[in-house]
């Protein structure tokens, strides 16, 4: 598949510190990139750098295989375009906001009021053109944002935590669009996250950036499904446990991880060891379930949180389980804080960090 | 009347020279990061309380026949005031605009160049976002401009019929006596000023 962007052994420095350290990448024609990593890890550089608004101290940037330089930036920073994470706008209308980049780019009044009205469809604020964005929303103005950006049909769309702080409702909608115009217009998508669940969701490939390095490239699956030390440094990663494990006879090992609960995992480990499981691996029942699942807790339910499709659930079966389940599925069972739960999940399921 | 008219005409064009100078500094100095800017904003700030006699006696010599630029034959005309007026109220032009500029989010600029700005469009944008701090810019230096007297009167002269503007006039009226002249003159002058920032104030509202 052809290269979009390249970064290669770029360094970025900010008068003592270094935000970007020797970082080199490949980016797809019309793929959904994901740059994970904590606050502070370079993904804003990293974006701002493929924007072309902010130049590294050292190494190149290839677009479509041609080197970047002070010469042609210009040409090629109209072939991409990014939406913020502090959603910057335009302090007039909708309408004014959208339509600024087409008429940098000289379109005819006729086809720009066309193309802000489809925009505005795709990101469902049909009919807003005259409001005032400073009267939306947060999560409206993120939308308008990614609208603006969207109306360009730039050949690279870069995204700088798209859903930061926004409500499950706009999160979706912004997610539904992004991955229907990557389909549709096969534009490519570069987003920056911390978001995890989100990055696995909708991309294919990511990268995990630590401290201004890339440490891992790959498939989602890869990174997100195998978890590594340097994803468990600071990833959203729940239901973390730490604890003492003792071999067991058939080949298993079981973690005492404290207050009366033991884990099995399907790993030979023993000594300190700590594991997690993840959210949606865990099955919640009324009642025990019979299964060949190792591992099978009683607990209670102390806290609700609504997705959108999916509900998180927090509970307490002496430690504390995040589970994940469909909202159907929540309706179905007719939980409520306090519900009497099980949880029950394999014991290859457990994975040791 | 007559006066009015030539107070508005000398004030007004006083504060398009100075915008014409002013804001491509102001717009520099807010939006550009270079040495010794803090230096050239700390000196615009200080101007804003220059004693207006001093400038207008510097601006005088100056003027004068014996001055550099007397071969121009300037001094005791209207367009002695005008360069007065705009020499005075440069600072504030300056100084204002460059704090409207900069209360706007720096992101703007990066925006707008993300959505395919130049780098002359990106400025072009964070102007028009910072547009009612230089508005009111603007209709301060106009106000502190047709409120002037002291440099008027030291450049002008006050020639009835040529370089009296309402201020100059006022203070001669006050001295002859003329109180009701004076008091007139003085509501027209003060109408002139409220008329002005209340239309300016009710535009900018039915823009947001």
């Amino acid at each position: 598949m052809k290269t979009i962007i390249e970064l290669e052994n770029i360094i970025k420095t900010y008068g003592n510190i270094t935000a970007l350290d020797r970082v080199s990448l490949k980016v797809r024609k019309g793929e959904i990139f994901t740059i994970a990593g904590p606050n502070g890890s370079g993904k804003t550089t990293m974006l701002r750098i493929m924007a072309f608004i902010d130049t590294p101290t050292s190494g190149e940037v290839y677009f479509d295989g041609i080197k970047v330089s002070n010469e042609n930036r210009g040409q090629v920073r109209a072939k991409c375009t990014m939406v913020f994470q502090k959603t910057a706008l335009f302090n007039t209308s909708v309408y004014k906001n959208i339509a600024y980049g087409l008429k940098l780019r000289g379109f005819p009044k006729k086809e720009i009021e066309e193309r802000v009205k489809d925009v505005l469809g795709l990101v469902k604020l049909d009919g807003y053109e005259k409001r005032l964005v400073k009267k939306l929303s947060g999560g409206e103005q993120q939308r308008v944002s990614l609208a603006r950006a969207l109306v360009l049909d730039a050949e690279l769309l870069l995204l700088d935590e798209p859903t930061a702080n926004l409500d499950p409702k706009n999160m979706s909608i912004i997610e539904e669009t992004v991955s229907r115009v990557n389909r549709e217009r096969k534009n490519t998508v570069v987003m920056a996250t911390h978001n995890l669940f989100q990055a696995e969701n909708i991309t294919k490939r990511a990268a995990l950036l630590l401290g201004g390095r890339i440490v891992e490239v790959g498939t989602a699956q890869e990174i997100f499904r195998t978890p590594s030390k340097h994803l468990a440094s600071f990833a959203r990663l729940e239901n973390v446990f730490s604890g003492v494990s003792r071999s067991l006879k058939e080949g298993t090992s079981l973690i005492d991880v404290g207050d009366g609960v033991e884990i099995e995992t399907a790993l030979r480990k023993s000594g300190k060891t700590s594991v997690f499981v993840r959210p949606e691996d865990i099955i919640l029942s009324k009642k025990p379930i019979s299964s060949s699942a190792r591992n099978v807790f009683k607990g209670r339910i102390v806290e609700i949180s609504d997705l959108g499709s999916v509900v998180r659930l927090k509970v307490d079966a002496g430690k504390q389980f995040v589970v994940q389940i469909t909202k159907r599925s929540f309706n179905e069972m007719q939980l409520n804080v306090r519900s009497e739960v099980f949880l029950t999940f394999k014991a290859s399921s457990v994975h040791v960090i | 009347m007559e006066i009015s008219g030539r107070s508005i005409l000398v004030s007004g064009s006083a504060t398009m020279l100075s915008v014409l100078w002013g804001l491509p500094v102001a717009t520099i100095l807010g939006l550009k990061r270079f040495r010794g800017r803090f230096v050239l904003k700390g000196l615009f700030n200080a101007m804003l309380g220059v004693p207006t006699v001093a400038l207008g006696l510097v601006l005088y010599l100056f003027f004068s026949n014996a001055g550099p630029i007397g071969f121009l034959h300037l001094l005791y005309s209207p367009s002695a005031m005008i360069i007065g007026q705009a020499i005075l109220i440069t600072p504030i032009t300056v100084s204002f605009i460059t704090s409207a500029i900069e209360s706007i989010d720096p992101e703007i600029k990066d925006l707008a160049k993300t959505l395919g700005a130049s780098e002359t469009e990106a400025s072009i944008a964070v102007l028009k976002e910072s547009m009612s701090g230089v508005v009111l810019a603007i209709t301060a230096s106009f106000n502190r401009a047709i409120a002037e007297l002291g440099i008027v009167l030291m450049v002008g002269g006050n020639i009835a019929g040529f370089t009296s503007v309402l201020t100059t006039t006022i203070a001669l009226e006050t001295n002859k006596g003329n109180i009701e002249l004076s008091i007139a003159l003085a509501i027209i002058l003060l109408l002139i000023v409220s008329v002005l920032s209340v239309s300016v104030n009710l535009i900018q509202r039915r823009k947001t």
